[in-house]
């Protein structure tokens, strides 16, 4: 079995290796800092994160110089499936097998809980860019991990208030049926009623679902001005569609998707999302620094990127910037090092990492073109206004998360 | 599917000399079993185990019933969610009670599905079992206590009869492995024992074993009954080393992969799924970190397909053919 | 306005229409499986795979052929289809002699290799395939807004459900595939090419269930699991309606698309278990499904 004769000739590399340069590299861990890179590869979620995501983290370490603090920089990668159960067990094994330094990625929430769990346990460390629920710093935080991109908060807030400023202010909820679908609606709901509107009914559908004819149907008959799709992925794609079909805006309704990402606007065409109103933490076009790097992106990859994929960009910097400064792989204090040092960045604006793990940086809304104002294949976006980093994201005062009240 | 070395040789000298192998064989393999941890990477080796005890109890009812059940999933899950849920919420309990509950939640849900599915044959009996496991499965995303699509977390492994702590991963190997063995020994004894004759017989004719006059349904039930126990063992085991439960195990896709091992190991072989569920747990642990990781369902595919095609008796079965052949 | 069980009498036709349209494909599909089964004895496990093919050809065909929409929907399943014989030649016909729960595992093993591939190469967020000029807009029923194509749609599956149980029932070549079913051995005595007879009917299952995959592309995103899911409750449909029963088929595809539109409107939650709980009791009470024979 190669298993057996690959873990044995590791562990004598890794035995050597300490003996060697024990005294050499006192502040690092071992002879490289090892950054893991898991996420869906193959699923749902390939294009939001995926091997694009392994590609901006490549970047980031290239950037750096592929090595800090005279340690060279590792990256491996490992596909999650989408299972909570894979990625908690090779992240598991990269800790004991690998000396996993920093967990990077992740986007189905389920994953990211699991994997943090087995961090809390093992103090590793991990940055979280690809996941949507807000529990991940809330009641799920750890002080092992740090929670990037975006989470359901700005996003439910940041365009629920914003339709309902434009008099949007009946709402009816097409809502996946679990957990994060859960979540969201409540969330909606909540800046709904207290922005004055009101929501007049809902539908929470089987996940995933790929017929929405009979939910949009329903939402056409309850009269409401708005319908809010309190769903991801494949199902945010299929009920905006078959709207379209179905002429719901021609009659005077309004879709708001509260979770669109980049690939599906790109997937589903202008036609079908044009005058959609969503919140993202940041778009390629938006200003000439994310435009510059995002080209870089492009010509590697083929794709113009996803915020997740920037993100991971962003974080990775971060991660190995902190590494040098505090000089220092352990764990515990390159998180507190990253804690003090402000995000500022293409990609991050404002930002700062929390107690509660949760990097809040400015928020943006955006609209989707009409397919006249669109000028190219990834010309998707307009951005409408800013939502400043310290409104965008849940306050410390409503968390549950332990580390802020201790 | 094959006969057991026992019908090989009729004298009492050869029957004994099998025996005798038979034993060595497992001493050996035990031997490996102790060993292994300090070899090879435990957490790896537990969820080998895991799925081949998972393996094990399906290949009782297909190899040796004959009957294909497509909702094995649904014995997995309800194994892990149960001891997930009551390890996690008393944290009083002791691991071997939780599994022991999960175990029996899984007995209990066998015996219904069992009294449903036995009553149909063949494809119907596959697919009435497929169907309740969708049942099962749409049961667990609505169930508030499963976590839904997040999952069950953070399940502690706790100390084992309150003495033994098991956040080791070398006490905890051992632990899972004595289940394994204790799992594997019950179904040899089932399988050596009249009972498992009986299973056979009816495998082989089943309106001969009616009209030899044996209550068919009750043997069917019976083994549909242990072999889900058995499935939620596995279940409440890997729980509590993984320390979560979710709903990839509910997922028919996890009915598919139990078929996939045994079926590549050898079918009604005693050892076939234990080799199946190593291959197929390396292959998917090896792939999925290596440049091949986008194709770890085509390759599953593959295998599959060849399987069928050319060696239908699976790894296990075709090396005791080899041994058959050339050791009469 | 007139209520039904708490909900407005237009949603309720509404739903009752969407419904039809659903258990049209169900129907076309389900009628795809019941023909390979009756001859073949397998149960097609890469029939969502095939169905998804469909939907993949006509998408590239568009992209880099020029193919329109109604060109595909001739060639694509004739191309598919083609495929299903070529599958059948080299591989299915080596296990036909066996136990035909192998017939599953290798049509598993299939669709696992398909879709596995086609997502190396095209992801999963999956692309849009225009609806064709002359069926875009919709019409208005008086109690619902229906887009023109979910009308064409619904005509077009009848009809081809209608033709195929049309020349199974009444045309020499039905005649030969019933008996077929039947009893294989007597057919061949009588100078009936079987094996060639076998070739064909599944090339003809595959075809169909490429038609349906033509059909759906321009309503959902065009991506290689889209028939994974659908396939579990085809089956179910199948199975109620008696396996291999062509007229069980196409009627209970139907049924389903309406109990399953209904389930939407009462409880939504459970809209993707329903077709199991309703094919667990036909099973207790009808063993061999509402139209089949008893063994």
């Amino acid at each position: 079995m190669t298993f057996n004769k690959r873990t044995l000739a590791g562990a004598i590399a890794v035995a050597t290796t300490a003996l060697a340069g024990g005294t050499a590299q006192a502040q690092m861990s071992d002879d490289a800092v090892r950054i893991g890179y898991l996420a869906d590869m193959s699923g749902t979620y390939r294009d939001l994160a995926g091997p694009g995501g392994l590609e901006a983290l490549n970047m980031a370490v290239e950037d750096f110089g592929g090595e800090v603090n005279g340690v060279p920089i590792e990256v491996f990668s490992a596909d999650d499936r989408n299972s909570a159960d894979v990625g908690a067990n090779t992240v598991r094994e990269w800790i004991d097998q690998r000396n996993v330094d920093l967990v990077a990625g992740m986007v189905a929430s389920s994953v990211s809980i699991a994997v943090t769990k087995v961090l809390e346990e093992n103090d590793g460390l991990a940055i979280i860019s690809g996941s949507a629920a807000s529990s991940i710093t809330n009641e799920h935080c750890t002080p092992n991990h740090i929670h990037w991109v975006y989470d359901t908060y700005p996003l439910a807030h940041g365009t629920a208030k914003a339709v309902v400023e434009q008099g949007g202010d009946t709402w009816f909820m097409l809502t996946a049926d679990y957990a994060f679908g859960h979540a969201l609606e409540g969330d909606v709901t909540k800046v709904v009623e207290e922005n004055g509107g009101e929501v007049v009914g809902g539908v929470r559908h089987p996940f995933p679902t790929s017929d929405f004819s009979s939910y949009i149907l329903q939402a056409q008959g309850s009269g409401a001005d708005i319908v809010g799709l309190a769903n991801a992925g494949s199902d945010t794609v299929n009920a905006i569609k078959t709207a379209s079909q179905f002429g719901l805006t021609q009659t005077g309704q309004q879709l708001a998707g509260l979770l669109i990402f980049l690939n599906d606007v790109h997937a589903m065409g202008l036609e079908a999302t044009q005058g959609l109103l969503l919140t993202t933490g940041w778009y390629w076009d938006m200003d000439e620094q994310s435009r510059e790097w995002a080209e870089r992106y492009f010509e590697r990859v083929g794709r113009m990127p996803t915020m997740v994929q920037a993100g991971v960009y962003s974080s990775t910097m971060h991660y190995l910037n902190a590494v040098e400064a505090a000089g220092t792989d352990e764990p515990e204090v390159v998180r507190a090092q990253m804690g003090e040092m402000p995000v500022e960045d293409f990609f991050s604006r404002n930002g700062r990492i929390r107690e509660d793990g949760r990097m809040v940086h400015d928020m943006y809304l955006a609209q989707v073109k009409s397919p006249e104002e669109s000028t190219g294949e990834w010309d998707l976006y307009e951005i409408k206004s800013t939502i400043p980093a310290e409104e965008a994201y849940r306050p410390l005062s409503e968390s549950q998360c332990d580390l802020v009240n201790q | 599917m094959t006969a057991t070395t026992q019908t090989l040789s009729p004298s009492m000298k050869r029957r004994r000399r099998a025996r005798q192998r038979r034993g060595a064989l497992y001493l050996a393999l035990l031997a490996i079993g102790l060993v292994a941890p300090f070899v090879a990477y435990p957490v790896f080796l537990m969820k080998i185990l895991c799925f081949a005890l998972f393996a094990c109890a399906f290949n009782l009812l297909l190899g040796y019933a004959g009957l294909l059940s497509f909702g094995h999933a649904a014995f997995l899950a309800t194994g892990g969610y149960v001891t997930g849920y009551l390890l996690s919420s008393h944290p009083a309990l002791t691991p071997e009670t939780g599994i022991l509950a999960g175990t029996l939640a899984s007995l209990g849900l066998g015996l219904v599905f069992g009294a449903l599915a036995i009553r149909r044959q063949g494809i119907y009996f596959a697919m009435v079992t497929l169907a309740l496991a969708q049942m099962v499965f749409f049961f667990y995303i609505q169930a508030p206590f499963t976590g839904g699509e997040d999952g069950l977390h953070g399940v502690p492994r706790g100390q084992l009869f309150g003495l033994i702590d098991l956040s080791s991963n070398l006490a905890m190997y051992y632990f899972v492995f004595a289940v394994f063995v204790l799992g594997f020994a019950l179904i040899q004894r089932t399988v050596h024992s009249p009972f498992g004759q009986v299973l056979k017989a009816i495998r082989e004719n089943e309106p001969r074993a009616v009209s030899l006059g044996y209550n068919v349904d009750a043997y069917k039930l019976v083994a549909f009954v242990i072999s889900a126990g058995l499935a939620g063992l596995a279940g409440s085991t890997k729980t509590v080393v993984f320390q979560l439960a979710s709903l990839t195990d509910a997922h028919w896709h996890m009915s598919g992969e139990v078929i996939l091992m045994t079926l590549l190991g050898g079918v009604g072989t005693l050892f076939g799924p234990l080799v199946g569920a190593g291959l197929v747990v390396s292959l998917q642990t090896q792939l999925a970190q290596s440049p091949l990781g986008n194709w770890v369902s085509v390759i599953l595919g593959a295998i599959f397909v060849i399987c069928v095609l050319s060696f239908r008796s699976g790894i296990v079965g075709e090396i005791q053919k080899i041994v058959r052949k050339n050791f009469k | 306005m007139t209520m039904i069980f708490g909900v407005p009498l237009a949603v309720f036709m509404g739903q009752l229409m969407l419904g039809l349209i659903n258990g049209a494909f169900y129907a076309l599909l389900s009628l795809g499986l019941a023909v390979i089964f009756g001859l073949l004895k397998i149960i097609n496990f890469a029939h969502g795979a095939q169905y998804m093919l469909g939907a993949f050809a006509a998408l590239l065909g568009l992209q880099y052929l020029g193919i329109n929409y109604w060109l595909a929907l001739l060639l694509v399943p004739l191309v598919v289809g083609g495929l299903g014989m070529v599958i059948e030649r080299t591989i299915l016909r080596r296990i036909a002699h066996l136990d035909h729960l192998y017939g599953l595992l290798l049509t598993y093993g299939l669709a696992l290799i398909f879709e596995g591939t086609l997502i190396n190469f095209f992801g999963v967020s999956g692309a849009s395939y225009p609806v064709p000029e002359a069926l875009q807009g919709g019409l208005n029923l008086g109690f619902m807004f229906l887009p023109t194509y979910r009308g064409w749609v619904l005509v077009a599956a009848l009809a081809v459900c209608l033709g195929t149980w049309f020349v199974i029932e009444r045309t020499r070549l039905g005649a030969y595939l019933r008996a077929g079913t039947e009893n294989p051995a007597l057919m061949q005595a009588f100078g009936v090419n079987v094996p060639q007879l076998v070739t064909l009917t599944y090339g003809f299952g595959v075809a169909l269930a490429a038609f349906a995959g033509v059909l759906a592309a321009p309503l959902y995103p065009v991506s290689p699991t889209m028939g994974s899911s659908l396939l579990i409750v085809v089956f179910a449909v199948v199975v109620i309606g008696g396996m291999g029963s062509i007229l069980g088929a196409i009627l209970t595809g139907l049924a389903m698309g309406l109990v399953e539109g209904l389930t939407k409107v009462y409880y939504p939650e459970a809209a993707n278990t329903v077709i199991f709980l309703v094919m667990i009791l036909v099973l207790m009470l009808r063993p061999a499904g509402l139209f089949g024979k008893e063994a």
